[in-house]
């Protein structure tokens, strides 16, 4: 099977206000079949920045390069506004981090939900009713028509992080970008939703908790400072050579352990290099 | 001897949503108290509810054994507990650089020696004197936080309400905090009431905790019982497994 993702030496440089750049993200290299691949890192390691350059979001200051940047045979590097626009949200989603902020919050969210079936899909306004409150139903909101009809500020973070989810899976993406999807808590239901509702596609799933990752993705990258600094298969975890990613085990509290004080990272410059 | 806090059959409404529902705890002088459960069960509310920051509709709060009614707290009151939020990033006023923000307390009740005790709870915290005279966006979040636990302390309080105070934070930077939130436990002798929803961090925090759902206390158990898996109640198994990660089905 031909893989449905692939980054080569990708870069996002953004110019810094004294002059030079700022490279956020300095040469990931990866391929995503239809599996799910964890990316674990800490804020500022470029986790966000590359899944918004496969999304196409990327600020417009920055810049984008990258040997290849194929989804599905098409080269996103070279494919024109036009058709990134109608891959986005159609066939590749991205979940991003605060529902308080991602969401529209002057339209319902019932409407949101349908505004996106219908960009990407010709279908009619019964039917995309329809459809989105399958939808609603499907990441298990108990009472779909009442939550159809409501705006953002009206539910929770983590009813707002579900409408969202449902809102990223309505139009069927065969790929899905969650950036640190279970931040507004919850974990447990938000990965049955993701879980799910896969279906087959292939899922990239950015978060900072190791563990989390380790156990709900197949294959794990672990990113320190703009570069992936080691790949690793989830179960193999426990056999994880850098020493980053020993010390983001090592950190963790854990039940029934009796650590005071906790290890911290020390970080070495020479990670970075 | 009397409980640093007690809290008796609370009742908190809002309008009429009833946020914590006839919850009872008590805290010994000196203890580390724990507050778990899922997001919208009420953990943080009974926090705030303490400080004077929800509407108490029924129940009674003491401290020291001094019962508080109502939402005024008197200025004594603030001397003994103070309280640590969740988001660094919103609880810091974002146009008064640490230097301000550190002795607004200070003046507020009308202590002396300002620079002196400045240079000491930056210093308690582990930030240099050079972050003085930063504004809370040139810092990170981990950095912010401590601000954040040096101005509670800056009042030498004896009670410390921690609402998920590393949940913010990256891992690495997580452990950095709890490490320093230990070590002031320690040096001062305070009592910790912290609400989490990882247990991991509780247990390693917290003696003795509560599970909370639905605004109502459902367990009271000790860290050590949890560590065994002695847990009976169904719910906080649930959380228990919850905690593990993610289980694969089949």
């Amino acid at each position: 099977m031909s893989p449905l993702l692939v980054v080569e030496n990708l870069r996002v440089a953004y110019p810094a206000r004294a002059g030079g750049i700022i490279e956020a993200v300095r040469g990931v290299g990866f391929t995503l079949r239809r599996e799910r691949l964890g990316i674990v890192c800490e804020s500022g390691s470029g986790q966000s920045q590359t899944g918004r350059a496969v999304m196409g979001l990327t600020a417009p200051q920055a810049r984008v390069t990258a040997d290849r940047l194929a989804f599905a045979g098409i080269d996103l590097a070279r494919a024109p506004p036009r058709q990134r626009r109608a891959l986005r949200g159609g066939r590749i989603a991205m979940i991003l981090q605060d529902p308080k902020y991602s969401l529209d919050p002057v339209m319902t969210i019932g409407r949101q939900i349908v505004e996106t079936l219908r960009t990407h899909q010709p279908v009619s306004r019964a039917a995309a009713r329809r459809r989105a409150l399958d939808m609603l139903a499907a990441v298990q909101i108990d009472d779909p028509e009442r939550v159809f009809g409501l705006y953002p500020h009206e539910v929770s973070g983590g009813m707002g992080q579900r409408a969202m989810i449902a809102m990223m899976l309505v139009a069927g993406p065969e790929l899905l970008i969650a950036d640190e999807p279970t931040s507004a808590l919850d974990v447990t239901v938000q990965l049955e939703v993701l879980n799910m509702r896969e279906r087959g596609m292939g899922l990239i799933f950015i978060s900072h908790d190791l563990r989390l990752v380790s156990s709900f993705c197949d294959r794990v990258l672990v990113m320190y400072a703009g570069r992936v600094v080691e790949e690793i298969a989830s179960g193999d975890l426990t056999h994880a050579r850098h020493p980053y990613t020993r010390g983001l085990l090592e950190c963790l509290p854990r039940i029934g352990d009796d650590r005071h004080p906790l290890p911290v990272l020390d970080r070495r410059p020479e990670w970075a290099a | 001897m009397t409980d640093a806090l007690r809290v008796d059959r609370l009742g908190v409404a809002f309008d009429h949503f009833h946020a914590l529902r006839d919850v009872s705890i008590r805290v010994a002088r000196g203890e580390s108290f724990g507050l778990v459960g899922e997001s919208g069960s009420g953990k943080s509310t009974l926090l705030r509810a303490v400080v004077g920051l929800a509407p108490i509709t029924s129940g009674s709060i003491a401290v020291d054994g001094e019962v508080r009614a109502g939402q005024r707290r008197s200025r004594a009151f603030f001397r003994k507990v103070q309280m640590v939020f969740q988001d660094p990033y919103g609880s810091l006023h974002p146009r008064q650089t640490v230097d301000r923000l550190l002795l607004e307390p200070l003046a507020v009740h009308g202590i002396d020696g300002a620079e002196a005790r400045i240079r000491r709870a930056l210093d308690e915290v582990g930030l240099g004197p050079s972050f003085r005279f930063r504004y809370p966006h040139q810092m990170s979040g981990g950095q912010r936080q401590r601000v954040a636990i040096a101005r509670a302390l800056i009042l030498e309080p004896e009670i410390l309400l921690l609402d998920e105070p590393t949940s913010a934070l990256d891992a690495s930077v997580q452990a950095e905090v709890l490490n320093l939130l230990e070590q002031v436990r320690r040096d001062r002798g305070l009592t910790f009431v912290m609400v989490s929803h990882d247990l991991g961090v509780v247990t390693h925090m917290c003696e003795r905790l509560v599970t909370m759902r639905h605004g109502r206390v459902v367990e009271m158990l000790t860290a050590a019982a949890l560590a065994t898996g002695a847990v009976s109640n169904a719910y906080t198994q649930e959380l228990l497994r919850a905690s593990k990660g993610f289980v694969r089905a089949g």
